[in-house]
């Protein structure tokens, strides 16, 4: 298992290296630089900052010295935000995003599933159509249209809650970027659920569980709940993809000083190690990620060798 | 079994994003006192005078440093580190007396050998600053710059702790307001020699203004203390300051309805009415010193040695109706190259200011005929903006005056303000472009400089030999009356040749809570926190 372990890391340099090249090559390639700006800069300042950030070196010169840097973990100092370093800013905002991430993805399971469960079990009442019909408004409503409602609404009219991020208002400032960000995922998810506890309800399994004499709600959290999980675990994969992208218009729309905000704003401004630094850092992490889930599968399944 | 290993996968991730989550708890600090909230559009670049460049980083930096001179809040030049000065007769030397009890945040004395520091760093190629020419005027500063001089060889002296002596090239009667830029103001050289670049972070920053830097998350807030070593800091009413990154315009609004920020940055360009309806005194809108215009690419046709055409273009848009109807904030129809506003200084008006629209709109289709064009062989040119809802709406209304009048036909193209700037600089593909530029002093030289044969801010690639020669005049002239007079003419001279369509003029817009107290507008949109307040009145 080692020695399996061993080769995919070490399969995995080409492809890092090959996302590496075409990142660099993609943002050298947008037109403009990090310093341009309608207030142009006379020419022995504009030469001056080129030499200090090594922008007047030919682009296999840049990449040699951003690939060396990189290999001593460092991906050195963002054009934008001249005092910090990139791995600072990609250290700060991450766990933000992260945060944010994952108690959506919590709320939305939670909030999906309790309500796709009940709209299964009062199937074709009013109840049902109730909770698939604000389903079908979360999904359809984009995050841009609900973000600004919200705000208007709990943070403006009412003020039970803050519109922006701020230090002073503690865990209270994650409600309505959570709510958000978790809402087109509860519609989904409830959606799921419904379709598939419908099925599992009418299996011969359910059947025998009832006319044993148990209980509905018994016979939901011990026998359905279960393989009615089933699509709705597969399901979170593209959920949280979808939170990932969708908390770039959130963190914007909130102020949340998350890694979205910086992916945009970096590619807008040409800070090319910015964008460079964030890329390698998701597909670093996707890699490992994979090969983290594949060495599991053989722990979990004794069927899978490794070669 | 396909399924379940699936979902493994994904509860791992998910098992990540919970283990994250859980440790990233922050410990940002917690307000106290009378806390200021305002409002930015974007995280200064850095903190550091000399690599900053933006005007949101030049508006932090005023509140944590103070240079030789400063503005009070209605934009007079009033003293600051520097209680008194002389001018030369020759207008060629200054000589700055320092206040004996300015002192850093950390309790140094601020002496003229920290000016003289920061002066040098400011020239020094290997600091990279992009404010480097601000000094330009100063003895040996272009060649320091250059890299033909060394830096210690600037026209600076310290003759004592409190005596600066600047020695000039030339008469520079904005030298005052040059000094009141942040890349201008002292250093503190033991910090920047102990921590090299990083010295302007929180933790190690040491700042001789009003405030000292307590916290910065980059993309969301920096907070700002009271600096109590400040030589006035008796004056300054507010115990902090926080400013609040907010890119969006309309999210800033809500904070600012929501009572999270007292003062906003600016105010979303729709539903103007409305928010003066809704704001009545807290909406302050001000003139500002900046122009909004169309450039003519003037090294390639139709625009070259063509000023004909260019002036009919010019006279075939109504800027009233662009002011009052496309944009409606306040913003003042541009007949000039110089804002009205400006310091010492009256603007020329182009010569068809006064004629009424039916005379411009005559005078301008017989303009465009002379030129050689006409209905069956109508001018086709592009219009380059970078994408923006306010640059659409001027561009289409600019191309349905210009079809209108003289039946040009006009294509809009829409960049990436990147892709703009880059096709602005290389003068092959723009015809018409958008640009605009803001005065950086309150001089009429900050922006006829712009359009100086030299200037890399030259866009439409202007060069005149008479207006060259009306500058090198105005810059040798120690009499203020002189010297502005060869300014105007050389304005005069420039728009006759129309090698710019001046649109509008900027307004600055911000919301300002009745509770802040000291708020005064003025043509620099400079606010220095230390002259706000908060009345407990909510």
């Amino acid at each position: 298992m080692l020695r399996y372990t061993l080769l995919r890391v070490l399969g995995a340099i080409p492809t890092l290296l090959l996302v590496i090249v075409l990142a660099f090559l993609m943002v050298h390639a947008a037109p403009g630089g990090p310093f341009d700006d309608e207030r142009v800069l006379p020419a022995d300042v504009e030469a001056n900052i080129a030499r200090a950030y090594h922008l007047d070196e030919p682009l296999p010169k840049q990449f040699v010295r951003y690939l060396s840097g990189l290999l001593q973990g460092d991906l050195g100092p963002s054009y934008r935000y001249r005092d910090y370093t990139v791995s600072e800013l990609i250290g700060n905002s991450f766990p933000l995003s992260m945060q944010l991430g994952a108690l959506a993805m919590a709320l939305a399971i939670v909030l999906g599933v309790s309500a796709g469960t009940v709209a299964a079990l009062k199937q074709d009442t009013y109840l049902d159509r109730l909770v698939m019909a604000c389903s079908m408004t979360g999904i359809s409503v984009p995050v841009f249209v609900f973000a600004p409602v919200l705000v208007l609404l709990f943070a403006v009219k009412l003020q039970w809650l803050p519109a922006g991020w701020s230090s002073a208002t503690g865990g209270a400032r994650l409600v309505l970027p959570v709510i958000t960000l978790a809402l087109p995922q509860v519609a989904y998810i409830a959606r799921l659920t419904r379709a598939s506890m419908i099925d599992v309800l009418g299996r011969d399994f359910i059947r025998t569980a009832r006319a044993q004499g148990l209980g509905t709600m018994t016979v939901v959290r011990l026998h359905a709940l279960k393989p009615a999980m089933l699509p709705v675990l597969s399901y979170i994969g593209p959920a949280v993809a979808a939170i990932l992208t969708g908390s770039v218009i959130v963190e914007e729309i909130f102020g949340i000083p998350g890694l979205g905000q910086f992916f945009v704003r970096g590619a807008l401004n040409r800070d090319y190690t910015l964008v460079l630094g964030i890329v390698v850092f998701y597909a670093t992490l996707i890699v490992f990620l994979n090969l983290a889930v594949d060495i599991l599968y053989g722990v979990i399944d004794p069927r899978v060798r490794y070669r | 079994m396909l399924r379940t290993m699936k979902s493994i996968r994904y509860l791992l991730l998910l098992a990540v994003f919970g283990l994250v989550a859980v440790y990233s708890c922050s410990g940002e600090p917690v307000d106290a006192g009378a806390v200021l909230q305002r409002g930015l559009p974007a995280d200064p670049e850095t903190l550091d005078q000399h690599k900053a460049r933006s005007t949101q980083a030049a508006d932090v930096l005023r509140d944590l440093g103070e240079g030789l001179v400063g503005y009070s809040p209605t934009g007079e030049l009033v003293p600051a580190a520097a209680e008194s000065w002389e001018v030369s007769e020759d207008g060629r030397t200054y000589t700055f007396h320092l206040r004996p009890e300015a002192r850093w945040s950390n309790g140094d004395r601020v002496t003229s050998e920290h000016f003289v520091f920061a002066f040098r760093r400011l020239v020094t190629p290997a600091t990279a600053a992009f404010y480097a020419n601000m000094l330009a005027d100063v003895v040996n500063a272009a060649g320091a710059v250059a890299g033909d001089v060394p830096a210690e060889k600037l026209g600076v002296e310290a003759v004592d702790d409190v005596t600066l002596v600047v020695r000039l090239e030339r008469p520079t009667p904005y030298l005052l307001s040059l000094l009141t830029h942040p890349s201008t103001f002292p250093l503190h050289p033991a910090s920047v020699a102990e921590h090299g670049d990083s010295f302007a972070r929180p933790g190690t920053l040491i700042s001789n203004g009003a405030f000292t830097l307590e916290a910065w998350v980059p993309g969301s807030a920096l907070a700002l203390r009271r600096n109590e070593k400040y030589w006035n800091d008796a004056a300054t009413a507010l115990d902090g300051v926080n400013y609040h990154v907010v890119v969006q315009d309309a999210a800033e609004l809500n904070r600012y309805r929501a009572g999270e920020l007292h003062i906003t940055s600016t105010v979303p360009p729709d539903n103007f009415e409305e928010l003066k309806v809704q704001f009545g005194d807290e909406l302050r809108v001000a003139p500002y010193l900046g122009i909004y215009y169309y450039g003519f690419n003037l090294l390639k046709p139709p625009f070259k040695d063509n000023p004909e055409l260019r002036q009919a273009l010019s006279m075939a848009v109504d800027r009233e109706q662009l002011a009052t109807k496309v944009l409606g904030r306040g913003e003042v129809p541009a007949f000039s190259w110089v804002p009205p506003g400006v310091s010492s200084y009256k603007p020329t008006v182009m010569s068809f200011a006064t004629l009424g629209r039916e005379a411009r709109e005559n005078l301008a289709r017989r303009l465009y005929k002379e030129a050689g064009y006409s209905d069956e062989n109508p001018l086709r040119i592009e219009v380059r903006y970078n994408t923006s809802d306010t640059n659409k709406k001027i561009a289409a209304a600019v191309q349905s005056m210009w079809r209108n009048v003289l039946g040009v036909e006009a294509t809009l193209v829409n960049e990436e303000f990147q892709v703009l700037l880059a096709n602005m600089r290389d003068a092959e593909v723009t015809q018409v472009f958008r640009s605009s530029w803001m005065g950086d002093y309150n001089d009429a030289h900050t922006f006829l400089s712009v359009l100086q044969a030299g200037s890399a801010a030259n866009m439409p690639r202007y060069a005149n030999e008479e207006y060259e020669s009306l500058m090198q005049r105005a810059a040798s002239q120690v009499d203020d009356q002189r010297r502005r007079l060869y300014l105007e003419e050389a304005e005069r001279v420039m728009l006759a040749d129309h090698p710019v369509l001046p649109l509008y003029f900027f307004v600055s817009k911000h919301l300002v809570r009745p509770e802040v107290g000291g708020w005064g507008d003025n043509v620099l949109d400079y606010h220095y926190s230390q002259h706000l307040s908060l009345s407990a009145t909510q």
